[in-house]
């Protein structure tokens, strides 16, 4: 089976830096049979066309073996650059192709209750808007 | 609790405050223990607040009022298990807990769950562990037994 990758145009990758550095990374080390990385920005009190909340679902055989704990802190690991800078918040689901193919459901964020109006280290995360 | 008042009146500096707050099921807090740290908590600090209930909560906002959806998420799923006393702390009054915690944990975002001391995970871990069942397993071990189990019983009686 083809692995379902997003492929990225040269135009999405200037306009979207941290999701399109989210990909690269995810793919080039867990080889992912499915990925998905949503920017769910705009569902939080930030300015429009932020990337600082993200949602990734990581389909990947190098889970197999690993408990949920190491497999997030494997995830969070690769995109340590990222947290540390421009992310703000992320949401993780890492499966292996079994469970995925048991229960392919992506799941849905929980509705901002508006905590970054009020965390004064979001202006240094979000930064100016990719677009 | 004797420690914690032993360490405050050590370490009387202004600078950040932390609040502890024990939440009872009506919301309110019944003691609040006020620690000053004028910097980044140590780690030997921190391993010491992560012991002080069998679940600890680091979050955004508090139990009765999270501001963040993710903390709200936790609150939320520790409820459906009948879980209401357990000590959060507010990570939003304390930003150098905040960061303090993120490196104790070596993990990056808020909300923050331990149980008897151990890092469990996040909204996204908890969420699973609830769906999965073995939230209501890890809950037993600490002697707390999910309130969902109750739910079962008396859904099969019927």
């Amino acid at each position: 089976m083809q692995p379902t990758i997003a492929v990225s145009s040269a135009n999405i990758c200037m306009n979207r830096p941290v999701e399109t550095s989210i990909r690269t990374k995810l793919n080039q080390r867990l080889e992912p049979t499915h990925l998905e990385v949503v920017n769910e920005s705009n569902m939080h009190a930030v300015p429009s066309g932020s990337e600082s909340h993200f949602r990734v679902l990581v389909v990947s055989k190098h889970f197999e073996g690993m408990s949920l704990l190491q497999r997030h802190r494997l995830v969070n690991e690769i995109l340590c650059d990222e947290l540390a800078s421009r992310v703000h918040a992320l949401s993780i689901q890492a499966k292996t192709p079994q469970q995925w193919e048991c229960n392919p459901v992506i799941e849905v964020s929980p509705p901002c209750m508006g905590g970054s109006k009020h965390d004064h280290s979001m202006a240094a995360k979000v930064g100016t808007p990719s677009k | 609790m004797n420690s914690l008042i032993r360490f405050s009146t050590r370490v009387m500096r202004p600078g950040s405050i932390l609040c502890r707050q024990r939440c009872l099921l009506d919301g309110q807090a019944s003691a609040v223990v006020t620690r000053f740290l004028s910097e980044t908590p140590k780690s030997s600090d921190l391993s010491e607040l992560v012991k002080k209930d069998k679940v600890v909560v680091f979050m955004k906002g508090t139990p009765a009022q999270p501001m963040c959806g993710f903390s709200n998420a936790v609150v939320q799923i520790l409820r459906m298990h009948g879980v209401d006393k357990y000590t959060s702390f507010n990570v939003l009054e304390d930003q150098d807990l905040r960061q303090g915690v993120k490196n104790f944990s070596n993990w990056p975002t808020i909300p923050q769950v331990y149980f008897n001391g151990e890092f469990v995970g996040g909204c996204d871990i908890l969420l699973q562990m609830h769906q999965n069942g073995d939230l209501v397993d890890e809950l037993k071990k600490l002697g707390i037994r999910s309130a969902l189990l109750d739910v079962d019983n008396n859904e099969q009686k019927k």
